[in-house]
């Protein structure tokens, strides 16, 4: 195989990889918008997504559809209990409060998955066979087709729904500034519960479609939480394209790192550029916007 | 908390001593020696979170950097433990302030996630810093401690070096909260712009701290590597780090004690889970969770409260 061709292999891999990153990221800017809150339990909803999909199929033998569908809105339910039931039930938190609250969801989460489907990797077979396209030389699995795919349109239903219907809109008008949105009559509790089960219906949806390529197991969810909340510190957090983007460029070079350096700084990659965009940039890469949000009070 | 640090510390020891002593079995004594060393990294911890307002998802990171340098230096440069020891805080410290002075600018979400984020780079430097650190599967032949020809060869003999070590640390601790230093670190977690106004340099105290957070942890993994002989990167990954911070959460971040109590519970508690075995993460969680939900103060604010209505 030819120096170019390589290349084109690894950006694949990495386009792939850079998209569900953004998927996650994406998770974590709608709770974040609405509430201001990281959720640090929100790789075990991708994780949960994997394995309830592969639950429903594998030992319940349904067709892979309604698996998926099935298991989406097992983990919104999920995602609404979380909120009602760790976040809901706070009177003025503190931030340590929270960020403990919601490890030990994490902890929580993946102990229960342990419990009921042990410590295995499972595999769900791909949404369209594993006969790999060939493109001048390199190979693309059809899964691969389908991750952007549903990347796409995940942002643009949510790019829709923030845009045009009221809901959206009053879910961003609590990101903006709760006291508002609560003075002007909307429902400032009901919007931080529609967007922890919004943000763990796009993690199961992820879960559901990375699933048959990286496969699934009850410890998964932690680092790719991680490096999705890089990814999404990267694109600014609260940037549905800046996630995007952000995404892409740290797949691209957590690819090349495995592909030219060594496959064990792969994970480095995303984390130093999380802590250095953390440092250099908080904002995001691609923008300079209330910086206060982040360092300030 | 009206009685002297020289008291409070003393006690402790005390404790300890009476613990090991009824415990006679080795195997509690060695359960001792790792929750004496794990208090040596709360303490720490709990001043940068409890009295700092900070918080740090990268201690194991320290905690690691500690107790590698001295297993490498004895043991691939053959240094003695008097050289190993000094060198070990030296390094910790170095890269604790180095990394402090950009992190510390952070708060609250993103201090979190930048210092987890340190910590798992140092963890994945163990992993692949192969020549020295012997990569996933670690090294071993850490040289016990010895010094002034006395060597500490029975778990007892560790044991109360250890407790030694963690009372002094607890000694030093409490002395800083009394000290103007601890009345400046109060005024920056009630209200951090109201510190800044009386002339307080907050960015300067809480990088101390912090940095001291981070030595204590290196000290520990001192203790760490020369009692275990052998050091693996499992030991020091995220899992401990946030452990370390529930321990302090836990028990109670107002007060040391609360530190010392969490700290005691979490490490008592997985033995007598070991019954569940694998499913101890699942009790583990669902009591972080009880505690967090119902006593969000801790569980040393339990103590505070009867004593209140003992005076009333």
């Amino acid at each position: 195989m030819n120096l170019a061709v390589q290349l084109f292999q690894l950006a694949l891999s990495g386009i792939t990889i850079g998209s569900i990153y953004a998927m996650v990221a994406i998770g974590f800017n709608i709770i974040y918008n609405s509430t201001g809150i990281l959720n640090f339990a929100q790789g075990e909803f991708v994780m949960l997504g994997g394995m309830l999909c592969v639950f429903l199929h594998n030992s319940l033998k349904l067709p892979l559809l309604p698996s998926g569908v099935l298991s989406v809105a097992a983990v919104s339910v999920i995602g609404l209990l979380f909120e009602r039931l760790a976040i809901h039930p706070l009177r003025n938190p503190s931030v340590i409060t929270l960020i403990i609250i919601t490890i030990a969801a994490s902890i929580l989460i993946k102990g229960a998955a342990m419990f009921i489907w042990g410590k295995e990797t499972f595999v769900l077979p791909s949404f369209s066979g594993d006969e790999p396209l060939r493109l001048s030389g390199a190979t693309l699995l059809p899964q691969t087709l389908w991750i952007l795919g549903f990347l796409a349109l995940v942002v643009t239903l949510l790019t829709l729904f923030f845009r045009l219907t009221m809901v959206g809109k009053a879910m961003k008008a609590c990101s903006y500034n709760r006291t508002a949105a609560q003075i002007v009559g909307i429902n400032v509790s009901g919007m931080v519960l529609l967007s922890f089960t919004l943000s763990a219906l796009i993690g199961g949806v992820a879960g559901v479609i990375v699933t048959p390529m990286t496969l699934v197991s009850y410890d998964r969810g932690s680092l790719l939480g991680l490096k999705g909340f890089g990814t999404a510190v990267c694109g600014g957090l609260g940037d549905m394209g800046g996630a995007v983007a952000a995404g892409l460029i740290i797949g691209l070079l957590e690819s090349f790192t495995a592909g030219l350096l060594s496959s064990g700084y792969k994970d480095a990659v995303a984390l130093v550029i999380l802590v250095m965009i953390l440092y250099f940039r908080p904002a995001g890469i691609f923008q300079k916007r209330d910086e206060r949000r982040l360092v300030g009070s | 908390m009206t009685r002297s640090p020289y008291f409070q510390s003393c006690a402790l020891f005390a404790c300890a001593l009476l613990a090991a002593y009824f415990l006679k079995n080795p195997y509690y004594v060695g359960v001792l020696v790792f929750l004496g060393i794990n208090v040596i990294i709360t303490i720490g911890l709990s001043l940068l979170m409890g009295y700092a307002g900070q918080i740090s998802l990268g201690q194991a990171g320290f905690f690691g950097i500690g107790a590698y340098t001295t297993g490498i230096l004895t043991v691939k440069a053959h240094l003695p433990l008097y050289a190993s020891f000094p060198a070990a805080i030296l390094l910790t410290v170095g890269v604790a302030f180095v990394v402090g002075i950009p992190t510390l600018r952070l708060k609250g979400h993103y201090l979190a996630m930048a210092t987890l984020g340190l910590g798992e780079i140092v963890h994945i430097v163990f992993n692949e810093f192969i020549r020295l650190t012997g990569g996933p599967s670690g090294f071993g032949n850490i040289p016990p401690v010895r010094f002034f020809g006395f060597e500490l060869d029975t778990d007892f003999k560790y044991f109360v070096f250890v407790w030694a070590v963690a009372a002094f640390i607890l000694f030093f601790s409490l002395n800083i909260i009394n000290s103007r230093i601890g009345r400046a670190l109060k005024a920056v977690h009630k209200d951090e712009r109201t510190a800044a106004t009386i002339g307080i340099n907050t960015s300067r105290l809480k990088l101390v701290i912090f940095v001291l957070g981070a030595g204590y942890a290196s000290i520990a993994g001192f203790l760490y590597a020369h009692y275990v002989t052998f050091l693996s990167p499992g030991s020091f990954g995220l899992g401990f780090s946030v452990l370390l911070v529930t321990m302090v959460a836990v028990g109670g971040m107002d007060s040391i004690w609360g530190a010392l109590i969490g700290t005691a519970v979490l490490t008592i508690l997985p033995e007598y889970l070991r019954f569940f075995k694998d499913y101890d993460i699942l009790i583990y969680g669902g009591i972080l969770m009880a505690i967090m939900l119902l006593r969000p103060e801790g569980l040393y604010s339990i103590k505070i409260r009867i004593k209140r209505r003992a005076e009333a």
